[in-house]
């Protein structure tokens, strides 16, 4: 709770900074403005945790552009039949404690300098902090051909609700022949997903016993499997098990939909009868309109241990909106949200903030035939062999059931312990190396 | 780590040729290291890469993306491609005597 002595020292700290080149926004009124951009993962948990922690002290509005809160590790699996794209929505504002206001408003951008989100609508709200959570925008346009003709037809992405819907259809009808899944570019949400839907076609080919007809294709900008060594190992391990051909080093210039091939920047070129592609990502397109918030790319400048941005004091970014080096996941959102929740506690209180997100990552790597890996690694330590939490937990970088069954129970404690910004009973905050496989040579999280 | 002589001066670099002191570097060693690179002359256009690249090391501390060179650089992708082939990312962070770019995860 702020208390009256809180409170008083948050004014004069205002009085300090404004004297300064930062407008600091002035609490003279009892209850602080607390706005929320996004209601996805990180707006919710965040908007929970800051309710909890602060009660009726603060006013907390959360703001998102729709209603329809989507649990987007489940995408992966509309494709192959095995999630209901309905089951995977539900209403943003039924996620958020009571008290906390919903508006659902798009946001026209953000006057950093004046603490005011314009919205869509044509209203305002003021703000004394403002959290950045409107993740990652996907843009398909942004390359050559991408969505030009065979667009949906032929070429598909499975990372938003219609187009996961429309490629279950067109994996159905498969009739073989090359599937090529293509990353563009670099970053993008899950970026082990991709690699997830390499051995789930593997798997979903062979159940429907025309594997050998179909040519299973990686494609990638990276320069292996994935972007750590020892997981890459792993995971181009799998990939060369199942029969996935490999491609590396491929940046995606232009995708030819009706002729079927991808082509590189270098000009070289995969052919496809059917293609995957995971699109370019960006920032919501308010960032890009507010000058001084976000980067080239519309990610909030953020600094990766506070998770203060470093555009205003008063500004925080969660999740994928932030420009942090980690992986655009829920995990990630998901442990960065309890240092944040404290962390605007700490800038309201006046108090230093914790730099204490130490960029804990934890993903679940679906291999099919109801096996999974696991993935634990932050910013110092690259994702190790051993177990998890401890070295009695699930298997780490290995195909395990309970790892698969570790995945499937996730969805209800996404909704029922994630989201409401509960801590999860032996999941800590910061990356546990208990149960890790550490070498005894230096090697870094990269 | 190894090293190297550009311009008649050692200089420290990674197994992949990277300067591990960006501070050792300088413009006269930039032609040196594009022809080891393949990169027979550097253009006017290469320049105004090499340079965008040593700015934003001492701006961040870690070179763009080519993404990110493409939009803020004032020289598009495709371009980038022709004078730095293969990788413009890493070739023009290599030739600008920066660290190997961090890229994303």
């Amino acid at each position: 709770m702020i208390d009256v002595w809180g409170l008083l020292f948050v004014s004069v700290r205002d009085e300090l900074l404004c004297a300064g080149s930062f407008r600091a926004p002035r609490l003279d009124v009892v209850k602080s403005k607390i706005v929320v951009l996004g209601g996805g993962t990180g707006g919710t948990i965040v908007a929970n945790r800051l309710r909890r922690a602060l009660g009726d002290d603060v006013v907390i509005t959360v703001v998102d552009q729709d209603n329809d809160h989507v649990y987007q590790p489940g995408l992966l699996f509309v494709p192959f039949g095995t999630a209901d794209a309905a089951d995977l929505v539900r209403p943003r504002n039924r996620q958020l404690r009571p008290g906390i206001r919903f508006r659902a408003a798009g946001v026209d951008g953000v006057d950093v300098d004046a603490n005011v989100v314009h919205l869509a609508d044509g209203g305002t709200l003021d703000y004394d902090v403002l959290v950045v959570a409107t993740g990652a925008r996907l843009l398909p346009d942004e390359t050559d051909g991408l969505t030009g003709p065979g667009w949906r037809e032929r070429v598909f992405t499975f990372y938003d609700l219609p187009g996961a819907t429309a490629l279950a259809g067109a994996l159905a009808r498969f009739p073989g022949g090359r599937l090529v899944v293509n990353v563009v570019d670099l970053p993008i949400k899950c970026p082990v997903a991709p690699l997830e839907f390499c051995f789930l076609a593997d798997w979903y080919f062979r159940e429907r016993g025309i594997r050998d007809e179909v040519e299973l294709t990686y494609v990638t900008p990276l320069d292996a499997a994935f972007t750590k060594p020892v997981a890459a190992a792993t995971l181009g391990g799998l990939l060369e098990e199942k029969g996935i051909e490999l491609v590396t080093e491929f940046n995606t210039g232009e995708v030819d939909g009706a002729g079927g091939r991808f082509v590189s920047f270098d000009e070289r070129e995969v052919p496809f009868d059917l293609a995957v592609a995971v699109p370019l990502h960006g920032g919501a397109a308010y960032v890009d309109r507010s000058p001084g918030l976000g980067d080239a790319l519309g990610f909030v400048p953020t600094d990766p241990r506070t998770l203060q941005s470093t555009v205003r004091p008063n500004i925080f970014a969660v999740g994928d909106a932030a420009s942090i080096p980690t992986s655009k996941a829920g995990s990630v959102t998901h442990f960065e949200g309890e240092v944040l929740a404290g962390n605007v506690v700490r800038f309201l209180r006046g108090a230093p903030l914790d730099a204490g997100f130490d960029g804990h990552t934890n993903c679940f790597i679906e291999s099919g035939f109801g096996k999974a890996l696991l993935i634990d690694f932050n910013y110092e330590t690259e994702p190790l062999p051993g177990h998890f939490p401890t070295a009695v937990g699930l298997p780490l970088l290995r195909e395990s059931r309970f790892n698969h069954l570790g995945k499937l129970m996730f969805s209800w404690l996404y909704w029922h312990g994630l989201l409401p910004g509960r801590d999860i009973p032996g999941i800590p905050a910061t990356m546990p190396t208990a149960g890790k496989h550490v070498p005894t040579t230096p090697q870094k999280g990269g | 780590m190894t090293t190297r002589t550009y311009a008649g001066t050692e200089v420290s670099v990674t197994d992949d040729g990277f300067f591990t002191d960006p501070g050792q570097w300088r413009e006269d060693m930039a032609p040196e290291i594009a022809r080891e690179a393949g990169i027979d002359e550097l253009t006017d256009r290469h320049w105004q890469v090499i340079k965008f690249m040593r700015h934003e090391f001492d701006e961040k501390g870690t070179g763009p993306t080519v993404r990110v060179l493409g939009k803020t650089s004032g020289i598009g992708v495709k371009e980038l491609y022709q004078l730095f082939p293969k990788g413009p990312a890493k070739l023009a962070a290599r030739i600008a005597g920066i660290h190997k770019p961090r890229g994303c995860i």
